[in-house]
């Protein structure tokens, strides 16, 4: 590892990410606010409102990468951190409909008048206020990955296991909220949304803002993520995907990192998800399906494992070239891209878009620093959980 | 009370052939027609009689007539006293000759019921057709006057009885006489004693009801015996109901072992997370369904012989495709275990599409052969034989696959390669060839069970998804590396959610079953039966 070089690299793509983004943030809603409708110049609202879309996917990738690129969790799962978020803001949302629903009921949402319930389930109270929806947002994701983090690492269950478990825990999820009686919705989950913070959720206004809010919570994460990886911290997260038995006799408590940065994580899937859901109007329990948990971290793969700004490439890529074909004549066929790219991003480009780029790069930036001897092994994401032995 | 057109008996029989002709024959009042007429009363007790009467005569016409009272298709007109019954479909007659009739007069309405009239109307159609020639439908009679206890029924009862031949229905009419014994007022404590008995014999829920709905001035000694009775058929109930959950469980796990088992070599032998596996299911359940169609079109006579040869074919086309998967794609990922699930994941998705591209995305049919249909009776619970055929074959399967481990040269090498990789390679065996079979096999064998689960789930595209994270729990939750560990947490997971369903709700107790493993998993990472060794890391 060469953390000279290291940091530097990152810096650089990392202020190119981060005026991309805050450029994005600011022109694309200045144009669909300011200039004509239909003009060449003027970005359509349901486009802000995808862009909005990929920028969240964005997030949730970066919080993927987080653990998985970083620290060697791979979590098949983080669609639940997700999907918790998102349904903490419907709440919100759902309670500012008010009477305005098609029951007019002014106390219960619209699909707790039609199942009978009698009364406001203890858990929906509160959520009438933006403030504490938006705690929610971070606690409720934090506080399952907490429990689950703690059970899990405390006993050492690592690699596939994790993953699995993982994976039975967005089913379980999906399961529970498909349920009528457990008072999300159901199958149809929460939608219908009129008003958020007082401002119409379909206006192109609100839109445009929500897209630079998520531009915006996208930066954030970013330099969150980046101030955690290149920190002491971040060193103690690498060794551990590397070796974390070595790490572990080194002295280090590698549970409590794991602890921390899989927490930290989820807090962040949970935010993407609470800026997903008002610039997408519904959240419903498909959101927990392993499936999409599994995508999610075939963006991060795509993009470059173990580089942040491959993982929110990859997400924005992956998620383009979905919305490309799916709508086209070649909707068929995009399961069979999709699954096509699972295997050969794995077997193909293990270091992802950023990561070849890297390599192929950095050897001859460092090569142009003559006084740098390191050349070998300069980027710093790629390689197995382990070493193969 | 005599009415202006009346007809026999005999012509009512003739007329109710030829229904359709409209035409009022004035005849000779019987008391069928007395009865009938009666139904214009519009007096409860009036009612009853007619009930009474109508159905003891025998005319064809009392059938219709009574279930029409029973839902309010009957209608009477007060002046006339005629009573007519509308048919579902509209068509109006008139019950006393059968003839059929235009429309209502306009003075008719429903006749009305009370609940104790309800009560004599079921009854009577009991009685009515406890004579019929059908013993299926003597057999349904007699229940429901197992049910109702109407002592009106009790001469008919007898009657029947005596005339019976049936075994089943035979004993179905002695159950139901005992029934109403029990209730009769005037039946002797003696008589009383012997119908607990009967009753106590039949042993299921409605006979718990009916004892422990008797009136509270029997005599006491048939009170008591009646309440030991009850006693002793809840918990033989209690005792049935455990059986049929653990009948429930067991066939849940064999279904759940036979999903996991291939899954179980591949990981456990191999270590290699294929999230393909339940692809491998689907294509076995389509290879059956292809099988079939071949034998639909051209040999229909082998129909019942389809499974046999859908079994050697579907594990050839599985085995076939995960040997070209291992080669193709697994072999460059081992030592990458999350790569290699997220390259699975990936061929699952492109199996499936590929699945649904060439049969289409909805379910096919696939048929059950003779001998895997229906159903006996063990006790109180049924058991259905393709479920008893599922777990047989799941043990053949088993076994199979324990002995071929144990016995063959294959099997020896497999195990080698497990417990040590790099001394196996060492002592000359061809591990990336032994890889190779390995994977074969697992999928061969999950292609099997999808011949299996496709006689007892929907054949769609859909088929394996619903199975991989339950047989990935198996596993996990057994212990990898060995079979035995697959085959008790199958059974364990399989019992264990049939007997938190009734307490919990299906949902509910998947998922509780689910945070049950999770939790399981922290106090033993490695499952129920783990491999010890020195690793550090294993």
């Amino acid at each position: 590892m060469t953390p000279h070089i290291l940091t530097r690299s990152l810096d650089r793509s990392a202020s190119i990410f981060i005026l991309v983004v805050a450029g994005l943030g600011v022109l694309i809603p200045l144009s669909n606010l300011l200039m004509p409708a239909g003009s060449f110049l003027q970005v359509p609202t349901y486009l802000v409102a995808l862009f909005g879309k990929y920028a969240c996917y964005a997030i949730l990738a970066l919080s993927i990468d987080l653990i998985w690129g970083y620290c060697g969790i791979l979590s098949l799962g983080h669609g639940a951190f997700f999907a918790l978020g998102g349904y903490a803001m419907g709440m919100y949302l759902m309670r500012q409909i008010g009477s305005r629903g098609v029951y007019g009921n002014p106390i219960l949402p619209d699909f707790m008048v039609f199942l009978n319930y009698p009364k406001l389930p203890w858990y929906w109270h509160g959520f009438d206020m933006f403030w504490f929806a938006a705690l929610m947002v971070l606690l409720v994701p934090g506080l399952l990955a907490f429990c689950f983090g703690w059970l899990a690492f405390r006993s050492r269950v690592t690699g596939v296991y994790l993953s699995i478990i993982t994976q039975a825990m967005t089913y379980a999820l999906l399961l529970a909220f498909f349920r009528n009686d457990f008072g999300f919705g159901g199958n149809n989950g929460l939608t219908d949304f009129k008003d958020i913070l007082g401002f119409n959720v379909q206006a192109d206004g609100t839109r445009a803002a929500l897209f630079a809010l998520s531009c915006l919570a996208l930066i954030a994460t970013f330099l969150i993520c980046r101030a955690v990886v290149t920190s002491k911290l971040g060193k103690v997260l690498i060794a551990i995907r590397d070796a974390e038995s070595r790490t572990r006799f080194l002295g280090y408590r590698v549970e409590s990192y794991k602890l921390f940065v899989f927490t930290l994580s989820a807090c962040m899937a949970g935010v993407a998800g609470a800026l997903y859901v008002p610039q997408v109007g519904i959240i419903n329990p498909s959101e927990f399906a392993p499936g999409n948990s599994i995508e999610a971290v075939i963006w991060v793969a795509v993009g470059g494992r173990g580089t942040l700004v491959g993982a929110a490439l990859g997400a924005v890529v992956v998620n383009y070239a979905k919305t490309f074909f799916t709508s086209g004549p070649l909707a068929p066929y995009w399961l069979f891209m999709l699954g096509a790219l699972f295997i050969l991003v794995t077997l193909l480009l293990p270091k992802g878009i950023v990561g070849t780029f890297n390599a192929w790069w950095e050897p001859r930036k460092a090569k142009q620093m003559s006084d740098d001897t390191l050349s070998a092994d300069l980027e710093d994401g790629v390689g197995d959980a382990k070493p193969a032995e | 009370m005599v009415l202006a057109s009346f007809t026999d008996r005999f012509r009512a029989i003739f007329l109710a052939i030829l229904m359709a002709v409209a035409f009022a024959v004035p005849a000779l009042a019987g008391p069928f027609e007395d009865a009938v007429a009666k139904f214009a009363n519009d007096d409860f007790s009036d009612t009853a009689e007619a009930i009474g009467v109508v159905a003891a005569s025998g005319n064809p016409l009392a059938f219709p007539i009574i279930s029409a009272l029973q839902d309010e298709r009957l209608s009477a007109d007060p002046q006339s006293k005629k009573v007519f019954v509308s048919s579902a479909d509209g068509k109006i007659i008139d019950a006393a000759t059968g003839a059929a009739v235009d429309k209502l007069p306009d003075g008719a309405s429903a006749v009305r019921l009370n609940n104790r009239l309800r009560r004599t109307v079921q009854a009577a159609l009991g009685g009515l057709t406890l004579l019929s020639p059908d013993p299926a439908r003597r057999l349904a009679a007699a229940q429901s006057v197992f049910k109702s206890h109407d002592e009106n029924a009790l001469a008919v009862i007898d009657d029947a009885l005596a005339k019976e031949t049936n075994k089943s229905v035979k004993a179905a009419f002695t159950e139901a006489r005992a029934a109403i014994l029990l209730y009769k007022a005037d039946a002797t404590e003696v008589e009383k004693l012997e119908a607990v008995a009967v009753v106590k014999a039949k042993g299921d829920q409605e006979a718990m009801a009916l004892l422990t709905g008797l009136p509270s001035d029997v005599p006491p000694n048939v009170a008591r015996v009646a309440a030991s009775a009850v006693a002793s058929i809840q918990s033989d109930l209690a005792m049935w109901s455990m059986v049929q959950n653990a009948w429930y469980g067991l066939s849940l796990g064999s279904v759940l072992l036979l999903a996991a088992i291939g899954l179980a070599i591949t990981f456990g032998v191999m270590g290699v997370i294929n999230m393909a596996h339940g692809e491998m299911v689907m294509i076995g359940a389509y290879t059956t369904f292809v099988v079939q169609e071949v034998i639909r079109t051209r040999y229909p006579q082998l129909f019942d012989y389809s499974l046999l040869i859908a079994v050697p074919l579907a594990f050839l086309v599985a085995g076939a495709i995960g040997v070209l998967i291992e080669r193709g794609i697994i072999r460059f990922l081992y030592g990458r275990p999350l790569e290699t699930l997220l390259a699975t994941w990936g061929l699952s998705l492109v199996l499936q599409q590929a699945v649904r591209t060439m049969f289409g995305p909805t379910n096919r049919e696939v048929g059950n052969p003779s001998w895997m249909s229906g159903a006996f009776e063990l006790g109180q619970i049924t058991i259905t034989y393709n479920r008893l055929w599922i777990l047989c074959f799941t043990l053949a399967v088993f076994a199979i696959l324990l002995a071929m481990l144990r016995y063959t040269a294959l099997g020896l090498e497999m195990r080698a390669v497990t417990q040590n990789r790099r001394m196996a390679a060492s002592m000359g065996i061809a591990t990336s060839r032994v890889d190779a079979l390995t994977f074969g096999l697992g999928s061969g064998i999950a292609g099997i069970a999808g011949v299996a689960l496709s006689q007892i789930d929907n054949v769609s595209p859909n088929l394996g998804q619903s199975y991989i994270i339950d047989s990935f729990m198996v596993v996990v939750f057994g212990g990898v590396g060995n079979l035995w560990g697959t085959l008790v947490g199958a059974f364990t997971l399989g019992i264990a959610n049939k007997f938190l369903e009734p307490v919990a709700g299906a949902v509910l107790g998947k998922i509780a079953i689910l945070v049950l493993i999770i939790l399981f998993i922290q106090k033993r990472p490695r499952g129920l039966f783990a491999l010890k060794g020195r690793a550090v890391e294993a």
